[in-house]
């Protein structure tokens, strides 16, 4: 179970931020959590939104370069800890992070992650009970 | 098939005996411009010497300056009352140049025009639109006439305002389209933003392509984006304008047509001529015109003929597709690069758009080249952004043996014209 993630490819110059945000606004679509990097040429812009595939439309036909893609988004409670459990069956399982970004919504702890074995991650979850999101769950919180 | 057989079907040896006929009246004309009299004085040279073909190379050349300097009737070889039109260069980089039109020469030019448009296979019935600037710039009416010769209906459409240039296009069911290479991509552009799919609302068919240097990859970009077969045209505006030389339905190389020029290649710094099939700067004479004939004029640009038959059957020599120009070369690091052969490497990769700059810059008498190019596909990893960064550095430097800086840059963030795109800045200084 993922989430869709939108990445946009931006240049490291002023302005640019700036005019993917003014499309959501316009749009009315909302951000629920996004992250990006310092970087010398270009970063990777990632957002979690209400509406990802509309999202990617609008930005594709205002001529930015994006995609959306899956992620896995998993629910903890509240609790000090539950992320570094979360990250331990993970890593006992022997599966990489690409990158994993967090954020508290509706009182809940949510993580963001990719991973360099999609499968095996399934399985982790299944197996540990941890509480994976899918669109719509992540939706209903926010 | 042939719209001049008379012309078109001429075997090699029938070419040269038309060409000797018109060159030794084309150089007995040349004395009455006050600019050849003395030239041939100079060189104690007199029309009776040119004999056969190659005492052609007694001549000296003529040469871009040579035109400025004559600004502006002095290449003249009929009296102005006979003169109907004159073309003029800009002059953005010195004295303008002008070219002057006897009533025959524009129907010779609009008859090259029209042979070339018959060759690719348009017919009265044809709707052709040109997107050509008008005015002095020699494709608008080259083509007009040209394809007005041909029978075609021609739509003068002119250059920019590209939602009205695709409504002309949609409204009129044009057929065939004359624009520059960067113009089709970007007409294309605008074609996805109204919604409008060329294959299926449009009857476009034929394009005629020329005037920028670009690839075959680009070509066939063009073809497959806008659903059309691509042919090259090739002309400047010192030999009329368009309709010098030209692509058959072969696709491969294009047709000069000698019964209107002397084709050599020479070596841009010796000027001697190249060995057989070698690139070297293109050098043309004028053997049908009568206003302004011209003897070996350097064009400046670079190209090679191409070696053997086309199967088409002409036996008009082809010329390679333009190596850029002998002016564009970039000499970095001691090594000659032509912007064309990174658009090549360039347009390999799928992920890229069609748009790219190359920025030239030097530190501590250390060149450096910068490429930047569009990201057109893009996906959710920092990995594959380097490692394309990386692929591309890497067959640049296959291609050109310089290794240059490859930024990616997003979409539509390169200077784009309406005109010619804009894909050489030199801003290296001078360190002395």
């Amino acid at each position: 179970m993922t989430v869709q993630q939108i990445s946009i490819f931006v240049e490291n110059k002023s302005g640019t931020l700036l005019r993917v945000l003014e499309l959501f606004k316009e749009a009315r679509i909302q951000l629920i959590a996004s992250t990006i990097s310092d970087t010398v040429e270009y970063g990777i812009y990632r957002i979690i939104c209400t509406e990802p595939v509309r999202a990617l439309e609008t930005l594709r036909q205002a001529g930015i370069s994006a995609d959306v893609s899956e992620v896995f988004a998993i629910e903890l409670d509240n609790i000090p800890g539950r992320a570094a459990d979360a990250v331990r069956m993970l890593s006992e399982a022997g599966i990489g992070i690409s990158y994993l970004y967090s954020f508290l919504l509706a009182g809940k702890g949510i993580l963001i992650f990719r991973t360099d074995n999609p499968d095996r991650t399934e399985g982790v979850i299944a197996e540990r009970g941890l509480r994976a999101l899918n669109d719509d769950s992540l939706r209903s919180l926010a | 098939m042939y719209l001049h057989p008379e012309f078109e079907k001429l075997t090699r040896s029938e070419i040269e005996a038309l060409q000797l006929e018109r060159l030794k009246r084309t150089v007995r004309q040349c004395m009455n411009t006050e600019f050849y009299r003395k030239r041939f004085a100079e060189n104690h040279i007199t029309p009776d010497d040119i004999r056969s073909l190659s005492d052609l190379s007694r001549i000296p050349f003529t040469t871009k300056q040579d035109l400025r300097d004559s600004y502006p009737f002095k290449m003249s070889a009929v009296p102005l009352s006979r003169v109907v039109r004159l073309h003029s260069s800009s002059g953005t980089t010195g004295t303008p140049t002008v070219i002057l039109h006897t009533q025959k020469d524009l129907d010779e030019w609009a008859n090259a025009v029209a042979r070339c448009l018959y060759m690719v296979g348009l017919r009265p019935g044809d709707i052709f639109q040109n997107s050509s600037g008008y005015g002095m710039f020699t494709g608008g009416l080259g083509f007009q006439y040209g394809a007005e010769r041909l029978g075609m209906l021609t739509v003068p459409a002119a250059a920019g305002n590209t939602k009205r240039q695709i409504k002309f296009i949609t409204d009129f069911g044009t057929t065939a389209l004359h624009a520059i290479p960067s113009y089709a991509g970007r007409l294309y552009e605008v074609m996805e933003e109204m919604g409008i799919d060329p294959r299926r609302d449009t009857h476009l068919h034929t394009l005629i392509i020329g005037a920028e240097p670009h690839s075959e990859e680009q070509r066939r970009r063009i073809e497959q984006m806008l659903g059309v077969k691509a042919y090259n045209s090739f002309g400047m505006s010192e030999m009329c304008g368009p309709g010098v030389a030209f692509e058959c339905t072969e696709q491969n190389g294009l047709h000069i047509w000698e019964d209107y020029y002397i084709v050599e290649i020479v070596d841009p710094v010796t000027l001697e001529p190249v060995p057989e099939g070698e690139v070297g700067e293109l050098v043309l004479t004028t053997i049908n015109r009568e206003a302004m004939p011209l003897l070996r004029y350097r064009t400046r640009d670079l190209t090679r003929i191409l070696p053997g038959a086309c199967p088409c059957g002409r036996c008009h020599l082809r010329l390679d597709r333009m190596k850029g120009r002998s002016d564009d070369m970039i000499i970095l690091k001691g090594v000659n690069i032509f912007p064309i052969q990174i658009e090549t490497v360039l347009m390999q990769f799928a992920e890229l758009g069609n748009d790219y700059l190359i920025t030239l810059t030097n530190e501590e008498a250390n060149d450096l080249m910068t490429v930047e190019v569009e990201l057109n596909a893009f996906s959710d990893d920092y990995r594959r952004l380097q490692s394309l960064t990386k692929e591309i550095a890497r067959q640049l430097k296959d291609e050109i043996l310089v290794t240059p800086v490859v930024r990616l840059v997003s979409k539509g963030s390169l200077p784009k014209q309406e005109g010619k795109a804009v894909r050489v800045r030199d801003l290296r200084k001078t360190l002395i």
